[in-house]
Parts: structure tokens; C-alpha cells; sequence
């Protein structure tokens, strides 16, 4: 009988599948499909303070716009008696959600003031996420702001909210550090559950008609695992923390891969939107179908196997492609002396 | 028995007694009345309970008269019903009204008294409108403040359960019905102690049911209409006296004691005034001045003026008056004295028992469409009761020097309590000023012990308008219903205002001035124009300054200065102490703001706390340095006309016309908006020559006729400013000639339209276009000099373009500039394009509305003509009648060419048969074949002059004037109807239909909004499914109606669906084809509109989003490809590729119902979506026919 079980945060989950922010985590019964489909648990869309702050603040631009302007018109909406202007609508969505599913469901943050991130992160939990993520979408684009604030922003931030919370957390990160590593190993010690990597931004495209920039979020592709497993290998075992691959999982392998490489779970999305919820169901049977072949017993048994620690050569790990082409012709030296 | 104080205006006041004591209310928008509709509708939608425990159904009908007809439905089946109403809309109530008052149904309608439309439309307040309801049978119950609006209301719905007669519950339009006041609030239980639920009972019993059946609604013979018409004679009898009794029951509970008849004054009066109304505050305040001072005067309140009880008014007269002035607020030409007056006098005269003399009655006009009546009047009428024979039949409050009715008066006298703190504020309404204001007026309201009054003033503009705040505090009730003219406190929150229009005249000495100034507090003095530096120094005033914009700017509020300026309001006026009122302030900033987002809040109180660092007094120096002074309104070289009259309003001098300085009839010059420069753009586009690939788009947008474009031979440029920018024409055809694109610097509302259609870019900085925004005052000056040199360049011939192509109907002159429409207005750029194509030979009926008001609304008109004096001819009837207006039109254009085509055989020997011919058989297709017409009309014209002048007595030569006098109608002319969705598809619609069947040459275009724009965003027939609209608080229900496809089903009639934004080409086709069309056409235009809810900026991408998610199918139809047996209609739009979500949700129309009940937005989007794909499909599968055979 195969073991298929693993823990994320702390929590117990029956796999390692795990649904990731989509369009899909929107509608509790897409959520409830996913749970039937075979997930573990589900980590939702993210609640995002700055859209919260500038939907309010749309809102009360365009109620304030023209009115008290003209005699005969002096307002040209009616008052309604509330808007859904802070986090309820998402915070009724996590009750709805745990009501709806046994599987553990995680709260998804995208704070952008330090109140606001604490605030939300109480109300997630209250509203009974059983952990959170903290999805830091953070583009450093202003040349005065140094790597160090960044980082020390990041770590002033997780140990914030984690003091403020009792359920797990976890840290959704991009790659884009100097040193990654030990930048890791500061997340963990400042107080994170866990790590999430990595974050995908959107890459701004050109049309080159308009002569506009044009955001574009595409889906992810199987390629983009390999970051993300380099990474998961390289901390696994040394970084006190746990580890989820976000990206890029698309397959059987895909997920296999992961947790060799030593993470706790394989979160997905992109192929879920292009194949529908029950791929994940069919993912689970193949994924099952080759650790039977292979005589794997186990997800613990796997889990970290091909990480940094564990391989023969953790050098493959930290060679830039670089060597590794000119490793490629070294023979030919040798045979051509 | 303690109940709460509140600050609220009659409007808020009449309704809140009207929606406890309801079932149905049937509603209808219309100024000034329309906010108690709304809020009927708001109470409703937030479920709010009447006595009785049940939400009142409130409807919205498609006109005053649906709604009256709806009322008397309810009515005749038992419901407790009322409406709202003013003005035209009581007018069109008259009729059910009669029949109401004859079947005795006991209703109450609440109206805003005001002016009716006569030589002019007036919005604003008198008693026109109630006075010509007096014959209908019901009673009229006056209230005269805000807190007799809502104890009236309360005791007229008592009272005609009573009685069984109809009451008009009526209070002065503006100045009561939206003057913001703390009164008293009535509670619940004195609703239920007034009205008794046996008579409820009783008036449900009287109705229709068929459990009880019988009849209602006979018709009679002269055998016995006569008798039965005299059968209610009792019940009038005994109204007064109901009436009284209820006042007592009234104020047995409350305290406060009505009459039918109140007096206030001297007991022993000499003098007395009898007034109605808002006047009656003012007067009392006048009388008490006066008695105090020893003058024997006293004034009588009417309350009930019908019926009219000579009984208790004679009971209320002092018996010692010897003289009495009656005040209507109303005009009836021609009468033998107004209608208060005559039955004043009538009342006299029965009453005379020879016992007393009886007193000498003048009666007089005062206050029409809200003009001011100040203590300073009363004084007036009460200085000529003096006289041994005072003037009859007077007017007070104008100088009238045609026909020498008006008293006068000394406008200094004053009785303004010093213990009053008077504040005015002079700030543009995108500023957010009045709001600010009403919030001061409910923190002073709520957290003091002192009264509080607030009224506002708007000018007539949609962009950059003005509004005057009014604001008095005081420890005694204020009776002041009038606007302030001295004030202790004067705020200007716009710098530029100052060179603008005058407004310290109304300080106090040692008043506090207030001013928003971009300049820092040692560097003020030197930017003030000299008169205001004068006047300061002069009246010693206290000068605060402020960088309200930059603290708004830090603090993330952006132009919204509202509560940076009104944190320095209690900050240094003193009426609170400064740590309470900012505290007040904020705790009212969460109650204002707190369900829009904490965010929002915060940004406010940061807004708050940021003000008083930035808050300095300014040492005024002794001496007057300034250079410079006030601009004058108008331009130097300006007509007569506008010099005299048009800039004396610009100016805010008006009121100080005299009666011969106004047309007799409504007859204004056109093209006045040219010589109001306006100066509201803080940024204008700036035209880069270079990359420009002349396209001609930012002018076919701009709303405000202020970008334009001329080809013109080189020679022209002799003597161009060195500034003045040109290139080569890019026209194969005008190879040679030069090409300039000018923007008017003071006309430009800087919407940034033309910026946003520029489809060229700067290939080397891609944000650069051909156009860009650039801060307007630096280059005011120079820009100002080439559009001089502009404007004079000729403008383009006629006969050279090519009307089809946007490129070149832009070069042609528009008719139509400069309106005081919203800043990126949807609706102008059809109405300019129309008067580019066909201005100078174009009548325009124009239904009411925004259309009306930017085209219309005194002081200027943007309708304008051309060099050879000829361009649109434009009139604006009424709301409800348009179509039939402009069909009028027509009829006129149709007999007089019939007759003239009888008249001018009769000539051929005269003007030659080759003349005749050519007239009468000239094709008018092109602009060349119209100017060769012109030219033969011209030639006819003048022999025609030549006979008459040669033998004026030959019996032909009568004829021959008569032909002259019609001739021009040989030039083909075009008629255009052109109103908004209102009057469209609901109002209208009876009428519009019947013209669109009539099968007459006319040309409807609808400015299609989706909403009552107008009055303040209104549903509409055409509002779609799913938007937010007043009257539609949880989203409409129902699909927009489809007016095209109504009037494509009678075949006859040439139907199109523009949306400029989406195709200009499309758009110009369309209305070329409806011109051409000989029969009726309808185009229905989609026209983005502020109360879209988003930055109109986006209008045309808005639009574009429109037409790609197929909520708005681009089509023509035409009868004529019937006619060649090929499809009429030809869909001019692609299948739908956008989301319908992509596009609605770009506006808060929607999102705002997203976001307050997002399963009912879901809901309705979803239906939405089905409504976009059936309509698409319909329309295909219509446009895919074989027009031959129908398949």
C-alpha cells in the first residue's frame, strides 16, 4: 500500500497535491471539485491590500466625481447602504470554503503596509484558514532602494505577522535574491513555517502597433520547474523550514521531481486551468502509477532524495551552466591531445 | 418627550413624513422635487418601514403625468399614495388632479414650488407652478422653512384623511426645499398619533374591489355634471377648520402651534404684509426688526391658501390695519392683480360690515425663479405702505424701467443678528466644497447647542462650475431665507476667482478671509488684484492663506481640497473650539466616508492633521500695490448686446438689470459662449507639428469645439505670430497649401480627448503623441494670439471636402463651441459634427435636458453662425413634447416650400423662366449643388426687390413680397430633433413615435446616455440591465429597451446605432444617410456621461469596449436598399470579442452594485450576457436576409 501522505506547515495532508492561487480557488465549488479530484488541501487566491485600498479609493473618486457641481444634479448616484470595501468578501470566502471541504484550506496575504498586513493576517486566521501564506509580490524598482532594505523589508515583515498569528505561515518568495540561501535560512529564522518557491511576475510585453507595454501573465510551463527544483534541493535539510515547489508543476514527473528534491508538497495551477479540475485526479493515479513501478513505498521515502544534501554530486547543483558546457567538451581535449 | 435635532433640507424633511405614512408613491425626477423622489426610493431600497410596519412600494413612472395617473390607480384601489413633483411636472398632473379633487380621495403631493417655463425655462423657485393647480379642487398647504415642511407634511396627511380633500403640501423650490437646516425631528409615534387608522381604514373602504363592486369614473349629461359638481360643496366648507383642528392636535403633542393664517408682529399694526412661502421668514425677521424699533407693522403667514377661509384669515388681521401689501411669487399677465391679492381683496370686500374702514390693499410680484427677497424688501414695501398712494400692482427686488412697477428700496438695511456667525465660501465644484459645507453645517448641528442653516449656489456650467456657500450659526432660530450679504467669515477656496468676480463686498469690517493660495504666505499680498488688496486693507480684514491644493496633493486627496479647507474653517472661525472641532471633524469624515474604506478615511484625517502646519495669517500691509485688477468679463470687442447684458451676468450682476435690458420675448443673439473665456483648463494639448499625420480625429472628439483644423493658401500667413505653428497640408487634393491645428487656450476644458485619440507616437518617446498636455498658463498668452490669428485664416470652401471622410468634414467650421457641458462631454461631438455638416442650413428642436442646458442656459449660447450669418436655428420647447416640436418645424418647412413653389411660376417673366426652372428643379445632393441654389436664390431675391421697388402698387408686387419673404426656403433645409434617453425612450416616447410614423423629412438623434444625465442620474428605459441608477439602487432589472429595432419595424424610417468612439467613419456615414434620407430618421448615439461613473478621459476607449462586447452593435438601416430589393440593414460592427465584464466593470455604475451586492451583480451580468448574445443574434440573422424575399 502505498504511502502517499505528507506534512506542510504542520499540517497532515493524505498527498502532496496541492491547488495553488487561480480563478479557480474563487468559486467554493471548483474548490470543492479540486477536494474531490484529490487534493490535499488548497492554498487560495490572494487577498490583495492594494487593490483593497484602491478599489476604495475608485470607489470614493468617482462617487465624489461631478457631484456637488451642478444645480440639478448634485450627486448622480445613489447612497447605498455599504460597500464590501475591506476583506470581508474574501473573509466570507474562507468560512464558505472551510465549510464546504475537509481538506486544510491556506489563506493567501498580499499586504502592502505593515498595519494592513497584520490586520488582514488576524482576520484570515479568524476567518479560519488553518495556515497563511504570504505572498510578497514586491517589483524593486526604484535604483535608490538597496538589496539589504529589500531583504531586511521582507524579514521585518514575516516576523511581524507571525507574531501576530497562531497559525502557520508560510513565505511565498521570488528568486530574485543575491544569496538566496542564506536569505532563506533568514526567513526561516525569523519566524516562517515555510517557503514557497517561487513567485511568477508579470512580465511586461510590447505591442509593437500601439507602441504600449502591455502586462502579461502567461501560464506556466514544465521548464519553469527547474529553478524551482534547484532551489528546493539546494535548502532542503539545511534551511529550518518547510518547502513547497510552486510553478511550473505540470505532471507526474513534475511532482516526482519535487519532492526528491525535498519538498513537502507540489503546488499547481497552470495545468489545472488548461486541463480542467479532474487532471489532477488522473495526475495523482500516475503519480501512484510510477512509484508502483518503481517500487517506491512511500512519499517520505523520496522526499529529499536527489536534494543537495543527499546527491553524490552536490556540485551539479552549484555549477553555473557555464561549466557544465565546458565539462561537455573536456573529452575531446582528451582524445585530442 | 426628547426628539432628536437634525440638519436636514425640506426636500429630505417632506419625504420622510410622506414615506412613513405611504404604501405607493409613484415618482418622477424633476428639479427641484427630485430628491424626495430619491429618497422615497432609497428608504424603500434600504427597507425602511412605514407606521404601519410595511416597506412602501415606490415606482418610478416615465413622466409626471404617468406618475399622477398611477397615483390616482392606487388611489381609486385603496392604497395610501403620494408623489413628488414642480414645476412642468405638476403641469402635466392638472389633469388627474381634477379628477382626484372630484372623486374627494384624500392624497397629499409634495411639491417644490416653482417657476414654469415661459419665455424662458427656470429651474428655480416661486409659486408659478402651485398657483396654476389652484382651480383644480385641491388644497394648498404652504410650509415656509425646513421645519414646517416636515411638521405640514406630517398634519396634511392627517388632515385630508379627514376631509377627503386632496392637499398640495407645497414649500419654495431651492430656497426651502434644499436649504439645509437643524429642526426637530418628528418620531414615529407622533406619525401614529396624527393619523388615525380608522379613517385609513375608511379610505380603503371607499375603493374600488370586486368584492364590493361599483362604478367610478362616469360620464355626465347637462341634466346633472352641473348638481353633481356641487355635491362637495360641504367638504370644502369644512377644510379649514379640519385643517386648523389638526394643527392644534398637532401642537397639543409637539408644542408647536399652526394656524391657517400665522401673525407675526406688531398687535396693533398699521401696516401688515400678507405673504406665502420662504418670503414669510424673511419677512417676519424684517417685522420683528422693525416692531422692536417702534414701527407698527405685522405680517401674515399664509399656510392655507386653499381653499381659502375669509373667515379665519379676517380672525388673524389685526383689526388696526390700515394698510395692507399682499406678496405673490407669481406672475398671471394680464389678471386684474395675482391671485393672493385678488382674494385678499375679496376677502375685504365680503367682510366689510361698515363697522371698521377698510384698509387700503396693494398687491405686488416678488421673488420669481428664486430671486432674492431680503428684509431689505419688506422694508421697501412696508416705507411705500407709508405713502398716502402707494403703488398697486408693484414689483420689489428689480428695477423695472419699462413699465415702472418696482418699489425701491435701500439694499443696505440689514437685520442680520450679530450674534449670527455668517460664513461664505466661493469654491469650484469639482473642489468638493459644498460638501464640506453640509458636513460643517451637521457637525455644528449635531455638537452644538447653536441653530444652523446652509444654502448653496451652483452656476449654470456642468465643467468648471462655481458654487457659493451660505453658511449662518447662530444661538436663536434663523429665520434668514435669504443669502447672505454680510458676512464675518468669507473663504475663497480657488485663487483664481479673485481676478475673476468680485466677492469681498460682502465682508463685515474685521471679517476673516480665507484663501486657498498657491503662494507663500510673505509672497501673497504682491499676486492680489488691487481692488481686493483695497478692500482688505479698507475693512481691516483678517487674511488667512493656505496651500490647500499642495496639502491635498501630500496627502494623497488630489484636487479634493474639501476637508484641508474645512479643517482651516474651524480652525480659525472660532464657532468650536479647535480640539473639539477636529475631533468633530473626524468622527464626521467616518461617518461620510467610513463604508467607501478605511483607506479613505485615513487619507482624510491625514488630510486633517496635515492642515493647520500649513494654515499661516498674513500681516496685511497698509498699502495698496498691486498693479493689476479684476478681468473684465468680456472681451473689448464684443457686440452691444453682450457688453451690456451677456457680460453683466458673466460678471454675477444680473440681478441688477434693469427689465429693458432683456429681450421681450426669450430672443437671444447666437454665438455668445465665444466671448466667456472660461479659463478652467489647468493643462491644454500642445500640437507637435512634426509627427502629426493630420487625421483630423482630436477634432471630430473634442467636445468643446476648442481643437480645430484649417487648410489655407500660404499667403494667409502674412503677419502669423512668430509662435504660430504650420506645415503642408497631407491632402493630394490641396497640394501647395498650408495646414494648422489651433487649440483655444481659454475655451479649452482640458479634457484630454484629443490626446487620448491622437493615434500617432513619438517614435523616439513613446509617451509623446501629436498632441500633449501642457500647464495652460504659461502659454495662455501666446496661444490666445494664434488662435486670433487662427480664427481669421478663411475658413475652408464647402465644396472641396469630402464630407464622408473624418479627415475632411474636420476642417469644416463647426456651429456649435465653447458649451458649458462636462468637461470630455459624450454628447457635444455629435451635435458639433451635425452643425460641421449641415449647421447653416439646420433648425434644432432640442427636448430638455443637459442639451438643453449646455445649449441654452443664459448667459451664453454655444450655438453659434458664420461669417455670412447663417447657422443653426435653435429652440427648446419642453421636456415632452420634442419630436412634436421639431415636427412642427417641418410642417412649417413643408407648407412654406409648397407655397413658395405655387408662388414662383407666377414670376417666370419677371425672373426669367430659366431662373424658375432651375429653382424648382435644382438637386440639392452636394455642397456644391446647395451653393449654386443659393446663388439662384440670391438672383430671385433680387428681382423680386427690383419689382417691388420699381412698382410697388401693382397688385403682383404684394405677391411678389410674399415670395420674397419665403424664398430662402428654395435652399434645402434639414430639421434635427435632438434630446437625451429621457425624453427618448420615456418621456417622449409617445410623441417621438407618432413623429417617426408621421413619414416627414425629419432627423432624430438621441444623446443616448442610459440615464436621466440631467437631474442627477436617473433610470431611464434605456438604462441597461445590471447599472446602478437613482431609482435603481439594487441594479435595473430589466434590459435596456430597444429603440432601433421599435422603430426599424415600421420600415419606413432610417435607423442607425453610432458610437463616435467606436467609428467615426460609421457615425459621419450615418447622420449623412439620415440627412439624405427624405423621411424620418432616428440615430441613436452612444454618449459616455459623467454619471458613467468613470474618468471620461476613457470615453472613447469606453465606447470601443462597448461595440467589441456587442452590448452596443454598430448598424444602419435603411429603407431605401428595400427599395432596391437589397438588405436594409447592414451591421457595421463585428461579432462580439470582449467580455461584456471587460466592459461594464470599467465603470462604477456597475461596480458599485459589484461591490454592495455582488450575487445580484453576478445575477444580472449573467442576464446581460444573454441579452448581448440574443440581440447579436437577432441582428444577424436580419442582416444576413436577402432583402428581396426576406430569407
Amino acid at each position: 500500500m502505498l504511502d502517499l501522505t505528507t506534512t506542510y506547515l504542520g499540517l497532515a495532508l493524505k498527498n502532496p497535491l496541492v491547488p495553488s492561487s487561480s480563478p479557480l480557488m474563487q468559486q467554493v465549488d471548483d474548490i470543492k471539485r479540486l477536494e474531490d479530484a484529490g487534493a490535499a488541501a488548497v492554498a487560495l487566491h490572494s487577498l490583495f491590500e492594494e487593490q483593497i485600498a484602491r478599489e476604495s479609493f475608485a470607489l470614493d473618486h468617482y462617487l465624489n466625481y461631478g457631484s456637488e457641481s451642478f444645480t440639478e444634479a448634485i450627486s448622480y448616484f445613489p447612497q447605498m447602504l455599504g460597500y464590501n470595501r475591506g476583506a470581508e468578501g474574501y473573509l466570507e470566502h474562507i468560512a464558505k470554503v472551510k465549510q464546504a471541504v475537509q481538506i486544510p484550506v491556506i489563506g493567501s496575504l498580499n499586504g502592502f503596509s505593515t498595519g494592513g498586513w497584520i490586520e488582514y493576517a488576524r482576520e484570515i486566521q479568524q476567518a479560519g484558514a488553518d495556515a497563511l501564506e504570504l505572498n510578497v509580490y514586491y517589483v524593486a524598482a526604484d535604483p535608490a532602494q538597496t538589496s539589504q532594505a529589500i531583504e531586511q523589508m521582507y524579514l521585518d515583515l514575516v516576523r511581524e505577522v507571525v507574531k501576530s498569528v497562531t497559525v502557520p505561515v508560510a513565505v511565498k518568495l521570488p528568486h530574485f535574491f543575491t544569496a538566496f540561501a542564506n536569505f532563506a535560512q533568514r526567513i526561516a529564522w525569523a519566524g516562517a513555517d515555510g517557503l514557497v518557491l517561487f513567485n511568477r511576475f508579470y512580465q511586461p510585453d510590447f505591442d509593437l502597433e500601439s507602441l504600449e507595454v502591455v502586462p502579461s501573465l502567461t501560464l506556466s510551463h514544465s521548464n519553469e520547474l527547474r529553478l524551482r527544483l534547484q532551489w528546493v534541493a539546494m535548502v532542503y535539510g539545511r534551511v529550518e523550514a518547510d518547502l513547497a515547489v510552486t510553478g511550473g508543476v505540470h505532471s507526474a514527473e513534475d511532482v516526482l521531481k519535487c519532492m526528491m528534491a525535498g519538498a513537502n508538497v507540489a503546488m499547481m495551477t497552470s495545468v489545472l486551468l488548461e486541463r480542467g479540475i479532474p487532471y489532477l485526479g488522473a495526475l495523482l493515479e500516475s503519480v501512484k502509477a510510477w512509484m508502483n513501478d518503481h517500487e517506491y513505498e512511500s512519499i517520505a521515502q523520496m522526499r529529499g532524495s536527489m536534494s543537495y544534501k543527499n546527491v553524490a554530486q552536490p556540485a551539479a547543483f552549484e555549477r553555473a551552466n557555464y561549466m557544465r558546457v565546458l565539462q561537455a567538451y573536456e573529452p575531446r581535449f582528451d582524445r585530442n591531445p | 418627550m426628547s426628539r432628536s435635532m437634525v440638519t436636514l433640507d425640506a426636500n429630505e424633511a417632506a419625504a420622510y413624513i410622506a414615506h412613513h405614512v405611504s404604501e405607493v408613491i409613484a415618482i418622477y425626477p424633476i428639479t427641484p422635487s427630485s430628491a424626495m423622489g430619491e429618497w422615497a426610493d432609497q428608504w424603500s431600497a434600504e427597507n425602511k418601514k412605514n407606521i404601519w410596519g410595511t416597506t412602501p412600494l415606490v415606482v418610478e413612472m416615465q413622466s409626471e403625468g404617468g406618475a399622477a395617473g398611477a397615483v390616482h390607480g392606487a388611489l381609486q384601489t385603496g392604497s395610501l399614495t403620494t408623489t413628488f413633483t414642480a414645476s412642468q411636472g405638476l403641469m402635466l398632473m392638472l389633469p388627474n388632479m381634477y379628477k382626484i379633487a372630484g372623486e374627494l380621495t384624500a392624497t397629499v403631493f409634495h411639491i417644490a414650488a416653482r417657476a414654469l417655463a415661459a419665455q424662458a425655462l427656470s429651474i428655480f423657485g416661486d409659486h408659478q407652478d402651485v398657483m396654476a393647480a389652484r382651480a383644480t379642487g385641491w388644497a394648498l398647504l404652504c410650509s415656509n422653512s425646513v421645519q414646517e415642511a416636515m411638521d405640514l407634511a406630517l398634519i396634511a396627511h392627517a388632515a385630508t384623511l379627514k376631509a377627503r380633500v386632496p392637499i398640495l403640501h407645497f414649500f419654495d423650490g431651492f430656497r426651502t426645499s434644499s436649504e439645509v437646516m437643524k429642526i426637530e425631528q418628528l418620531d414615529e409615534d407622533d406619525m401614529r398619533f396624527m393619523i388615525d387608522d380608522e379613517l385609513v381604514r375608511a379610505h380603503r373602504a371607499r375603493a374600488l374591489s370586486p368584492d364590493n363592486p361599483f362604478m367610478r369614473g362616469a360620464a355626465q349629461n347637462p341634466d346633472v355634471y352641473f348638481q353633481a359638481r356641487e355635491t362637495v360643496n360641504p367638504f370644502y366648507a369644512r377644510m379649514p377648520q379640519i385643517i386648523q383642528d389638526t394643527m392644534n392636535q398637532f401642537a397639543a403633542r409637539v408644542g408647536r402651534q399652526y394656524h391657517l393664517f400665522d401673525y407675526v408682529g406688531a398687535p396693533d399694526a398699521e401696516r401688515v404684509m400678507v405673504i406665502m412661502g420662504s418670503g414669510g421668514e424673511v419677512a417676519q425677521e424684517a417685522v420683528e426688526f422693525m416692531h422692536a424699533r417702534g414701527d407698527k407693522v405685522g405680517v401674515l403667514k399664509v399656510h392655507l391658501y386653499r381653499p381659502f377661509s375669509v373667515e379665519h384669515f379676517m380672525a388673524a388681521l389685526p383689526k388696526t390695519a390700515q394698510k395692507i401689501a399682499v406678496l405673490d411669487r407669481t406672475k398671471e399677465p394680464g389678471s386684474a392683480g395675482e391671485p393672493l391679492y385678488q382674494d385678499v381683496v375679496t376677502a375685504l370686500m365680503e367682510s366689510a360690515d361698515g363697522a371698521r374702514p377698510m384698509p387700503r390693499v396693494i398687491g405686488g410680484r416678488y421673488g420669481l425663479a428664486s430671486k432674492e427677497f431680503t428684509p431689505a424688501m419688506v422694508k421697501g414695501v412696508f416705507d411705500e405702505l407709508k405713502k398716502p398712494n402707494p403703488k398697486n400692482h408693484f414689483t420689489i427686488g428689480i428695477h423695472d424701467d419699462v413699465s415702472h412697477t418696482s418699489l425701491p428700496y435701500d439694499p443696505h438695511f440689514s437685520t442680520e443678528d450679530p450674534a449670527t456667525t455668517r460664513a461664505i465660501f466661493y469654491g469650484l465644484g469639482a473642489d468638493g466644497t459644498v460638501g464640506a459645507n453640509k458636513n460643517s453645517i451637521k457637525i455644528i448641528g449635531d455638537e452644538t447647542a447653536l441653530y444652523a442653516q446652509g444654502y448653496f449656489v451652483y452656476d449654470s456650467k456642468k465643467s468648471g462650475s462655481t458654487t457659493t456657500s451660505h453658511l449662518r450659526f447662530g444661538p436663536k432660530p434663523i429665520h434668514s431665507s435669504y443669502l447672505i450679504r454680510s458676512a464675518n467669515f468669507v473663504a475663497c477656496h480657488q485663487f483664481n476667482f479673485l481676478e475673476r468676480f468680485e466677492m469681498l463686498h460682502v465682508a463685515d469690517h474685521g471679517a476673516i478671509f480665507l484663501l486657498n493660495s498657491p503662494f507663500a504666505p510673505d509672497a501673497v499680498w504682491e499676486r492680489l488684484p488691487r481692488s481686493v488688496q483695497q478692500t482688505i486693507v479698507e475693512k481691516q480684514l483678517k487674511l488667512y492663506v493656505i496651500d490647500a491644493y499642495k496639502v491635498a496633493r501630500e496627502t494623497g486627496m488630489g484636487g479634493r481640497i474639501n476637508t484641508v479647507m474645512q479643517t482651516c474653517f474651524f480652525a480659525i472661525s472660532g464657532v468650536l473650539p479647535r480640539a473639539e472641532a477636529i475631533a468633530a471633524i473626524k468622527h464626521s469624515i467616518e461617518k461620510t466616508y467610513g463604508k467607501r474604506g478605511k483607506v479613505v478615511v485615513e487619507k482624510n484625517f491625514a488630510a486633517v492633521d496635515a492642515t493647520l502646519a500649513n494654515l499661516y495669517e498674513v500681516q496685511v500691509p497698509t498699502n495698496v500695490t498691486s498693479a493689476f485688477d479684476l478681468r473684465p468679463p468680456v472681451a473689448a470687442g464684443a457686440p452691444a448686446f453682450v457688453q451690456n447684458v451677456t457680460a453683466e451676468i458673466i460678471a454675477g450682476r444680473g440681478d441688477a438689470l434693469p427689465v429693458s435690458a432683456l429681450p421681450v420675448d426669450g430672443t437671444y443673439p447666437s454665438g455668445t459662449a465665444k466671448w466667456e473665456k472660461r479659463n478652467i483648463a489647468l493643462e491644454i494639448p500642445v500640437w507637435d507639428k512634426d509627427i502629426c499625420i493630420q487625421c483630423g480625429k482630436c477634432v471630430f472628439v473634442c467636445p468643446h469645439a476648442t481643437i480645430r483644423a484649417k487648410v489655407y493658401d500660404p499667403q494667409c500667413l502674412d503677419g502669423a505670430p512668430e509662435t504660430f505653428k504650420h506645415v503642408p497640408a497631407r491632402w493630394k487634393e490641396f497640394e501647395g497649401l498650408r495646414y494648422t491645428l489651433q487649440v483655444s487656450p481659454e475655451d479649452c476644458t482640458g479634457c484630454t480627448l484629443c490626446v487620448e485619440v491622437c493615434p500617432v507616437k513619438n517614435k523616439s518617446e513613446t509617451r509623446l503623441k501629436a498632441l500633449n498636455m501642457m500647464p495652460q498658463p504659461p502659454i495662455r498668452a501666446r496661444e490666445n494670439e494664434n488662435w486670433a490669428f487662427f480664427s481669421r485664416l478663411p475658413e475652408m470652401d464647402r465644396e472641396k471636402v469630402n464630407l464622408h471622410l473624418v479627415k475632411d468634414s474636420q476642417l469644416l467650421e463647426p456651429l456649435f463651441e465653447f458649451s458649458g457641458a462636462c468637461s470630455g462631454c459624450g454628447e457635444t461631438p455629435y451635435l458639433r459634427l451635425i452643425t460641421q455638416l449641415f449647421g447653416e442650413r439646420a433648425y434644432v428642436a432640442n427636448a430638455t435636458g443637459c442639451s438643453s442646458i449646455y445649449g441654452g442656459n443664459l448667459p451664453t449660447t454655444p450655438w453659434t453662425h458664420n461669417d455670412a450669418g447663417r447657422g443653426p436655428a435653435w429652440s427648446n420647447s419642453l421636456f415632452e413634447d420634442n419630436a412634436e416640436f421639431g415636427l412642427g418645424f417641418r410642417l412649417t418647412l413643408d407648407k412654406r416650400l409648397e407655397f413658395a413653389r405655387e408662388l414662383l411660376p407666377q414670376f417666370a417673366s419677371v425672373v426669367g423662366q430659366e431662373l424658375v426652372d432651375g429653382i424648382l428643379n435644382a438637386a440639392q445632393d452636394t455642397e456644391a449643388e446647395l451653393l449654386k441654389q443659393r446663388g439662384r436664390v440670391q438672383a430671385l431675391k433680387e428681382k423680386l426687390e427690383a419689382l417691388i421697388t420699381q412698382s410697388p402698387n401693382v397688385p403682383i408686387a404684394e405677391t411678389a413680397r410674399h415670395l420674397c419673404s419665403i424664398a430662402d426656403i428654395f435652399v434645402k433645409k434639414t430639421v434635427w430633433i435632438v434630446g437625451g434617453d429621457g425624453w427618448a425612450y420615456d418621456i417622449g416616447y409617445g410623441g417621438l413615435d407618432h413623429v417617426l410614423a408621421s413619414g416627414r423629412n425629419v432627423n432624430i438623434i438621441v444623446l443616448d446616455t442610459e440615464v436621466y444625465s440631467n437631474t442627477g442620474g436617473q433610470m431611464s428605459k434605456s438604462t441597461p440591465r445590471g447599472a446602478v441608477a437613482k431609482f435603481a439602487a439594487g441594479g435595473k432589472a430589466t434590459a435596456k429597451k430597444d429603440l432601433a429595432m421599435l422603430a426599424i419595424s415600421y420600415g419606413s424610417i432610417y435607423v442607425a446605432r453610432v458610437a463616435m468612439g467606436a467609428s467615426d467613419t460609421q457615425t459621419i456615414r450615418a447622420l449623412l444617410e439620415a440627412e439624405a434620407y427624405d423621411g424620418p430618421s432616428l440615430i441613436i448615439a452612444y454618449s459616455h456621461c459623467i454619471a458613467h461613473g468613470y474618468d471620461m478621459a476613457h470615453g472613447l476607449d469606453q465606447q470601443k469596449a462597448a461595440v467589441a462586447s456587442g452590448y452596443w452593435p454598430l448598424f444602419r438601416y435603411d429603407p431605401r436598399l428595400a427599395a432596391q430589393d437589397k438588405n436594409p440593414l447592414q451591421l457595421d460592427s463585428k461579432a462580439p470579442t470582449l467580455p461584456l465584464e471587460k466592459y461594464v466593470y470599467n465603470e462604477t455604475r456597475y461596480t458599485m452594485l459589484k461591490q454592495s451586492n455582488e450575487a445580484a451583480a453576478e445575477k444580472l451580468l449573467a442576464l446581460g450576457k444573454k441579452d448581448v448574445a440574443a440581440r447579436w443574434k437577432l441582428y444577424e440573422t436580419l442582416a444576413q436576409t436577402n432583402g428581396k424575399d426576406g430569407k
